[in-house]
């Protein structure tokens, strides 16, 4: 039988750099603090590319470093608590994240080592997360934070026969609400997510816990929570589709020995409502460029609707995380009768362009440092950080996904007599 | 270390990208982590770009942390030049790289064995210079590399021509500039010799002396290299910006100087008849905005010229001009001296928005920044200067330079003031917002209450002004250590006010 081949290219590619991630969490976590320690180049990343959120007096800030501070002119501890003292000053936040960057990297500066002193100052906690461009791709960003937050964590004081269970990954609030509602509905209680809206309401950790992800790049927080905190890890696809919030559920009603309730019909009638939308996507070829790790799960979701999937980049394979999304993909691909996809790890994008140009794919979803251009030579994109701020998960949000991803083809059908679809000489 | 939320200028490699991706068929081979190629989603967004941008990122990770780029950057500069066959690849460091103190010199000159496109270092410090100055330094740098390289003996041209150097991609309405500078020289009989670096192959680079002078529309990017050209080759060049009636005619003035001919008939027919804005100084309409207070604030070339068009042209109160391009305070203080009452030069946008709060103009001109400040204070606020969003890339023709920028530029001075006449009607009616909801304002010292008729008293006001009365009684208030606002304290705080 035909199984999922894995390439690993050059590593050229366009991602966001993984400090994004303060745009998602200050929001998630209500009461926080996000100081990304960093250069100019850091700044103005952040600025651009979360756009107008700057104006709204974020809780979130640059400690941007300057020469003295890069020659040890200037004294990093020093520096470090004259800025947080202000934010505790301006803001009284609960929480300060120092997000470590590049160059606190290379500089070695000892972020880990300088936070429990500074801390003990001001009152505060400072969580240390290093989401920087030289180890992580974008949305690895929130791993590293939620990873740094497991330490954070109460401990586990058994209170009932019941085991408790705990999510992790950071959703909007009314996303994080459905999907407690469905696991409700199974006879499972959630006691906890990973973040919550406020710092202070971190959930109890321990021996004994049951945790669970909901994004497939959270590898490192699900590693943290085995080895330092002894929960168990529910290895399950990642709720992103009809049928993965299915498979989802039926993994952790397994766990917790539930026979699921109307689960079947519950998918079959999300699959309906689709319809509109899955007899234009029917057929229709999609390449995935690769830059946020959601990839293989939003690519299963898509063969599932009909759709062939060429190939599928993605920045960083952990394999062992995806495991069960992995098979579900395989599984998907065999019962749809479709050839499986490549998987490229860290892809190349001048070898994809060229891949591009060849197999003419239907969809491209990309960055946006790609998408004009293809567009410009009649290959039509979708934007891939969109699916990272649109909201995908559960059987509630299949919709959206799909709303997204045939935009661009609704848009084709609107302008498709024009004859203008290739604007470049 | 420094607390930041906004910066105007960006970082050194930004201005590097922005000459590299402006001239035709060079490439960018940053030495980068992964993620510092934002510069590409900016120029395919904000440009709407049909084609790729010429950057790539040779990524540097943690192997490169711990053992160097070894053959890392030489691979990926030779396996550009094999892909894209550029003239030019320029390896750009970053913040991140100059850190590293990799010798990328030795990089480049072991490329440069391999290769048969020209390699170069961009010879940038990150932590002493912008966006602007490392633009300005990397166009001298091209246009001397290729310059010092050629023998062939220069033949200035029959006809009068120029130059015009620091049209970039990025840049604040740079492409319709451009065309208008054209028309106005086609206009003048000059010829174009070249247009540097927007499209321009870097192997025309050494046509460049064929011209008899250079024009830099723009201070921040482009001096540099007509300062390289003035000492090599005896070229003269203009560095005064054609933006605004009285500053077009001195810049024409000055060619008219060059090339030996007299261009006063043509001045004089294009400010009184073919441009509409000396008109529209003298019209009614424009009566209504004498003495109106602005605060203007951008790159110092758009805040100088800006600020001499309102209070020259206009008759407009100028009360704070400002720059955030540091490097050039001294120019920018004596351009807008005598045209406004103070000079603001910071970096710091919280600085400008708590001028703002304090002056409370009735328009402001300023980049996408003070915009914003603007909306969260009512104050309407036109945009004449980067740092921009998409919206001022324009489609349509929007120059700010020349005759036609003229006329862009009073109507957007028109109509970022209340309009006229609706002003007085606001005054006679009460104002059309009656709304009881009055919580505006920057500051976040809550702890003044209003009493039951004060509120009513304030409502009374019309609605345009409510906002500032309402903030300077609580100034008032705050002065004198008053909590509860009444209605003698209102009277009391006009009274304080008019004295």
């Amino acid at each position: 039988m035909e199984t999922l081949k894995f390439e690993c290219e050059t590593g050229n590619y366009h991602t966001f750099c993984p400090i994004s991630c303060v745009s998602w969490l200050y929001q998630k976590i209500s009461d926080s603090f996000f100081l990304v320690i960093g250069t100019k180049t850091c700044g103005y990343f952040l600025q651009n590319a979360l756009g107008v959120m700057i104006f709204a007096e974020p809780r979130y800030a640059m400690a941007e470093l300057e020469e003295g501070d890069i020659s040890a002119q200037l004294h990093d501890f020093d520096e470090l608590k004259r800025l947080c003292l202000q934010i505790q000053k301006d803001r009284n936040p609960s929480v300060i994240v120092w997000i470590g960057t590049c160059t606190t990297e290379i500089i070695k500066m000892d972020l880990e080592g300088m936070a429990p002193k500074i801390e003990e100052f001001i009152g505060r906690p400072i969580i240390v997360a290093r989401a920087n461009g030289l180890d992580y791709a974008f949305t690895q960003g929130e791993d590293t934070v939620l990873a740094a937050m497991v330490h954070r964590c109460p401990k586990y004081q058994k209170k009932s026969q019941v085991p408790p269970l705990v999510l992790f990954g950071s959703l909007p609030n009314t996303v994080a609400q459905q999907l407690t509602r469905e696991l409700e509905y199974q006879g499972i209680n959630i006691s906890g997510w990973l973040p919550e809206a406020h710092y202070e309401e971190l959930p109890e950790l321990g021996a004994g816990v049951f945790v669970c992800g909901v994004h497939p790049f959270l590898s490192r927080t699900a590693i943290t929570l085995m080895r330092r905190r002894k929960c168990q890890l529910i290895g399950a696809p990642f709720p992103i589709g009809p049928d993965g919030t299915r498979a989802w559920i039926e993994k952790i009603c397994q766990v917790f020995n539930k026979t699921p309730k109307n689960l079947n019909e519950r998918e079959l009638n999300i699959w309906k409502n689709l319809k509109d939308y899955l007899s234009l996507v029917k057929s229709k070829s999609v390449f995935f460029m690769g830059d946020n790790l959601l990839e293989i799960s939003l690519a299963r979701f898509l063969i599932r609707c009909g759709m062939i999937v060429y190939e599928i980049g993605i920045p960083y394979m952990d394999k062992r995380f995806q495991a069960s999304e992995l098979k579900l993909l395989e599984k998907t691909c065999h019962e749809m009768n479709v050839a499986m996809p490549l998987i490229v790890e860290k892809p190349d994008n001048f070898n994809q362009i060229q891949r591009i140009r060849a197999l003419k794919p239907d969809l491209v979803i990309t960055g946006l440092a790609h998408s004009n251009p293809l567009e410009a030579r009649g290959i039509t994109t979708k934007w891939s950080v969109e699916f990272t701020f649109a909201q995908i998960h559960g059987f509630t949000n299949a919709r959206d996904i799909l709303e997204l991803i045939t935009r661009p083809l609704r848009r084709n059908n609107h302008l498709k007599d024009l004859g203008w679809s290739k604007l470049v000489v | 270390m420094k607390l930041a939320y906004w910066m105007y200028a960006g970082p050194a490699h930004i201005g590097i990208l922005r000459v590299v991706s402006s001239f035709k068929n060079v490439h960018a081979i940053m030495h980068a982590p992964l993620g510092d190629d934002y510069f590409n989603v900016m120029r395919s967004m904000l440009e709407r770009e049909r084609d790729f941008t010429p950057v790539t990122a040779s990524i540097v990770d943690r192997r490169v942390l711990a053992r160097g780029s070894q053959e890392k950057v030489v691979e990926n500069i030779t396996l550009k030049d094999q892909q894209e066959k550029p003239d030019l690849i320029l390896l750009t460091p970053t913040c991140t790289s100059s850190i590293l103190q990799e010798n990328l010199q030795n990089f480049v000159g072991r490329a440069t064995y391999q290769a048969n496109s020209n390699i170069l270092l961009a010879d940038v410090n990150h932590y002493r210079v912008n966006e602007f100055q490392a633009a300005d330094r990397t166009f001298e740098q091209i246009v001397a590399f290729y310059l010092d390289k050629t023998t062939e003996k220069i033949q200035k041209t029959e006809k009068p021509s120029a130059n015009i150097l620091g049209i970039f991609t990025l840049g604040f309405h740079h492409q319709h500039d451009c065309r208008e500078i054209y028309r106005l020289l086609t206009d003048l009989g000059i010829k174009i010799n070249q247009i540097i670096p927007e499209g321009c192959f870097v192997t025309d680079l050494k046509k460049i002396p064929e011209a008899w002078f250079n024009i830099v529309p723009y201070r921040e990017i482009g001096l540099m290299a007509a300062k390289y050209l003035e000492n090599k080759y005896n070229m003269p060049y203009i560095a005064r910006t054609p933006m605004g009636l009285v500053e077009i005619a001195s810049w024409i003035r000055e060619i008219s100087k060059i090339v030996g001919k007299n261009y006063e008939k043509y001045i004089d027919k294009q400010t009184r008849f073919i441009s509409q804005a000396a008109w529209f100084s003298r019209s009614i309409d424009c009566q209504n905005l004498t003495g109106k207070k602005t605060l203007v604030f951008g790159d110092a070339t758009h805040a100088a010229s800006m600020t001499k068009i309102l209070a020259r042209e206009m008759g407009i109160n100028v009360c704070c001009a400002g720059t955030y391009c540091r490097n050039d305070a001294d120019w920018f203080r004596e351009q807008v001296q005598g045209f406004c009452d103070q000079v603001l030069i910071t970096e710091d946008h919280t600085q400008v928005s708590n001028m703002i709060a304090q002056i409370e103009p009735a328009a402001i001109f300023g980049t996408q920044m003070e915009r914003h400040v603007g909306k969260r204070l009512d104050i309407p606020c036109g945009v004449i200067s980067a740092p921009i969003h998409i919206q001022n890339f324009p489609l349509s023709y929007r120059p700010f330079l020349g005759y036609e920028g003229t006329n862009q530029i009073a109507d957007l001075v028109y109509n970022s003031f209340t309009l006229g006449m609706e002003d007085h009607l606001l005054e006679i009616f009460g104002g059309h917002d009656v709304k009881t909801v009055i919580t505006k304002n920057l500051s976040t010292d809550e702890n003044l209450t209003w009493n039951l008729q004060a509120q009513t008293e304030l409502q009374k006001i019309p609605g345009f002004i409510r906002n500032r009365i309402k903030r300077n009684t609580e100034k008032f208030a705050r002065s004198k250590q008053i909590k509860e606002i009444t209605v003698e304290v209102m009277y009391a705080a006009k009274e304080a006010l008019a004295n």
